[in-house]
């Protein structure tokens, strides 16, 4: 039983993508954000989840792919980083699926739209692919790309 | 082990500490038998908490202090300056433990057998320390018993058993050390209870000793039993049995036995989860009657609740459903005000620090002070008091350092040989105000001002057209210090910036008085609260931002050709002052353009002495505003104070009025 992890599956355009349940707080659709000035460029602004004001970030724009159209699906994954709480826009969530510790691989170190410094591995499901997102590596930028963020 | 005790008992712990600190100095002051119960029960206390949670070198300690208070407390031992040194210094000892439990869930390796072996200096009568004997002193051994272990010597001496203590010697050459203390066990289990080894039972499982151990047995065998059992195992070379006496056990030993443990030996961490202990949460002690308080509002908040759902919306409900709504909003407001209530702590917390440091530190520069504390019931935001700590010691360190002459020089001027040091905290409007004064040689302009232009903060010419105040301005800016020589205790090049900025950070402000060999004040305004504030509202493009009331002056409604370009920007001749403007379009970068009206509303904003105008689009009024920080992840957004949730939901952003400027 241990080894078998639990992941929610989004999507960014047409890869599906992966986080940990245990990091993730709650799933919300989309909701008026306020930008805030000077932030870094992929910070989308915050918002007010239930009396708390949380951070969002826009994944895309993280990962430097294209920004998409906020449409119907589009979802903000709430995760939850020890002492951080932050908000990822993804165009949708779809299902939680389980997946066995050895159908984890490491990520490829070349090829696929997203830095494999993001990754954590890829999660094989029959013919799918699920690209498993390190969230440590998301929400804290090392020191010299936080400066250039800013 | 269970975060919930640990909490407590580091909560509780923090007031002991508190207490033995400032009784400590009262009793140096003023030896009264009060004073000296007071202090007892509060290490025994300490000392009872710290055994029942295992940390052993805290109840080790404590019970050696408690020691030496017996003796005082029984007049065999005279309160000297030096006896109160080395009490404070086992204070001290016991914070640093108390502080690695909170920050890794043990005690850490602070070494107390130096202190151990000072306290013990003075029950031997030896007087004043000598602190080259220190090693010696502490290889001599008195065993101490915890109070669990005491009662069930007491237990045992109601059912007419004994308490032997067993000194086992194996031989040198003996190589199974463990296994034959194992042996050892076995044989004297049979006859009683064991209460107590030294060293730990863990440690001599892990050979974790020389060549001898002790054994503290609870049994009705007689002397000779117990050697012949202990004599019959091979390998012992010689085995010693004394009877131990319950009274004994705050005596002083008799003779010195080499200890096979020195005190300071870590123990194994027994219990894997004791490291687990990384964090703990901030926890504030409430009046009980303030959440009673709390909870009866609430009660009343969900009967009108009811009521208004109960309302049906015909018109003829109309003036009932107003009369609900009114009562909602006044139970709604002081509900408010009870929430506040309950994070209010008085600075006395903060304040109680002090004797302590001004007592140390005019030891250390060889000055007389006496330090005043007025007005120590103030009350202030939990957030404020623990943060204002720092910036006071600093003030207080400078006051002393600087500011306080020494015995000699004050009689030369005629002043008093003992300085005076004043912490005053009082309630002005919605402010608390905090006073740092003493009686010392005040600020010398001229100093200040030679200094600033050797920095170039300013050159010679300009300089001698500078007010007084402004000239003080420059004791804030950074890397001033106009001290010539360092000392240990101030003037470190990083100074009173840091004060200022970190006052500023909590919506205070601070300013300096001073007059020539009469003294210096520094005033600290701070806000009652910093979770509400009043604040105006501004709409730039089609975003809302929160400005706090505090910082502003005025608004004024300007015509566009009242803006005067100067070389650095633009700025408005406001009654003959010239004030800069800030374009907050740019500087927030608002993705909608300016309006080009010919109108511009310009709200002057202050900070200190200077002024500042932000042109905004649209005034949306005055509204009380309840500031919610941005959270770790967008902590240094520049010019963001925080942020606030509006009526409809949405989030507004503060403006940092201080970094604007």
């Amino acid at each position: 039983m241990e080894d078998i992890r639990q992941f929610v599956v989004f999507k960014l355009g047409e890869e599906e993508y992966a986080v940990d349940i245990m990091q993730v707080n709650t799933i919300e659709r989309m909701m008026p954000i306020t930008r805030v000035p000077k932030a870094p460029e992929f910070v989308e602004g915050v918002i007010n989840l239930r009396g708390e004001i949380i951070p969002v970030i826009d994944l895309k724009k993280r990962f430097g792919l294209a920004p998409s159209e906020i449409t119907a699906d589009t979802r903000i994954i709430i995760v939850m980083l020890e002492d951080l709480t932050v908000g990822m826009i993804v165009d949708s969530a779809t299902e939680v699926v389980q997946l066995p510790h050895d159908s984890i691989e490491p990520p490829p170190s070349v090829g696929g739209s997203v830095s494999s410094d993001f990754l954590e591995g890829v999660g094989k499901i029959g013919d799918r692919l699920l690209i498993i997102l390190n969230l440590e590596k998301i929400l804290r930028p090392g020191e010299s790309e936080t400066r250039a963020a800013m | 082990m269970d975060n919930r005790y640990l909490n407590v008992f580091l909560e509780e712990s923090t007031e002991h500490i508190e207490n033995l600190n400032s009784n400590l100095l009262n009793l140096e002051k003023n030896p009264t038998q009060e004073v000296i119960e007071e202090i007892f029960r509060s290490a025994h206390t300490l000392k009872g908490m710290a055994g029942t949670m295992g940390f052993n070198k805290i109840s080790e300690l404590t019970h050696e202090m408690e020691n030496l208070l017996q003796e005082i407390r029984s007049d065999k031992l005279p309160v000297t300056s030096s006896v109160i040194d080395v009490l404070l210094e086992g204070v001290d000892l016991i914070q640093k433990m108390l502080d690695n439990i909170s920050a890794e869930g043990n005690e850490g390796q602070v070494d107390i057998a130096p202190v151990v072996s000072d306290l013990r200096m003075f029950l031997e009568g030896k007087g004043e320390k000598v602190s080259t004997a220190s090693n010696k002193a502490s290889d001599k051994t008195e065993e101490s018993f915890n109070e669990f272990e005491v009662r069930i010597m007491e237990e045992a001496s109601k059912k007419n058993l004994k308490t032997w203590e067993v000194l086992v010697r194996l031989n040198e050459d003996c190589l199974l050390k463990s296994a034959r203390a194992f042996l050892v066990f076995k044989a004297l289990e049979k006859f009683g209870d064991i209460i107590k080894t030294k060293p730990h039972v863990q440690d001599i499982e892990d050979e974790k000793f020389e060549n001898e151990f002790y054994i503290y047995l609870v049994t009705s065998k007689s002397e000779k039993e117990i050697l012949d059992a202990v004599n019959s195992i091979a390998e012992i070379k010689s085995v010693k049995v004394k009877e131990i006496k319950i009274d004994e056990k705050t005596k002083k030993s008799e003779g010195a036995k080499p200890s096979p443990s020195a005190q300071s030996a870590p123990l194994p961490d027994k219990t894997a989860d004791k490291a687990k202990i990384k964090h703990t949460t901030k926890t504030l002690r409430v009046d009980i009657e303030r959440l009673d308080n709390l909870m009866n509002l609430v009660s009343e908040l969900i009967i009108i609740k009811t009521r208004l759902e109960e309302q049906d919306r015909s018109p003829e409900h109309e003036q009932k459903r107003r009369e609900a709504l009114e009562y909602l909003a006044r139970i709604t407001s002081s509900l408010h005000d009870a929430v506040m209530k309950v994070r209010m702590v008085p600075i006395e917390n903060v304040f109680n620090r002090f004797p302590r440091v001004v007592r140390d530190l005019s030891k250390e520069l060889g000055k007389q002070v006496n330090l005043v504390i007025e007005g120590a019931e103030t009350e202030l935001d939990r957030t404020i008091i623990d943060e204002i700590g720092d910036p006071l010691i600093h003030l207080v360190r400078n006051a002393m350092d600087h500011g306080i002459e020494p015995p000699a020089e004050r009689a030369g001027k005629g002043k008093p040989q003992e300085g005076t040091l004043k912490l005053k905290a009082y309630h002005d409007g919605n402010n608390v105000v905090i006073e740092v004064s003493d009686d010392g040689r005040g600020i010398d302009f001229e100093k200040v001002l030679e200094k600033a232009q050797s920095l170039n903060m300013v050159d010679k010419i300009q300089g001698k057209k500078l007010k007084e105040n402004e000239i003080l301005n420059f004791l804030f800016a950074s890397g001033f210090s106009t001290k010539e020589e360092v000392t240990d205790i101030s003037g470190r090049g990083v100074g009173l910036d840091v004060v200022k900025t970190k006052i500023e950070s909590l919506g205070g402000t601070i300013e300096v008085k001073t007059k020539k060999n009469e003294g210096t004040t520094f005033l600290i305004r701070l806000p009652l609260t910093l979770a509400i504030i009043q604040a105006l509202m501004v709409e730039l493009g089609k975003e809302k931002y929160a400005i706090p009331l505090s910082s502003i002056k005025e608004i004024v409604i300007i015509e566009k050709h009242e803006l005067r370009k100067v070389q650095n920007g633009e700025v408005i001749l406001l009654r003959g002052n010239v004030v800069p403007i800030l374009r907050l379009h740019q500087v927030l970068e608002i993705p909608e353009g300016e309006s080009d009206g010919d109108i511009l509303t310009v709200v002057i904003v202050k900070k200190g002495d200077r002024e500042v105008g932000l042109i905004v689009d649209n005034l949306l009024g005055e509204q009380e505003i309840v500031i919610k920080s941005l959270g770790n992840f967008l902590k240094n957004i520049k010019f963001i104070a925080g942020a606030t949730i509006l009526g409809n939901g949405q989030v507004a952003l503060i403006l940092d009025i201080n970094a604007l400027i």
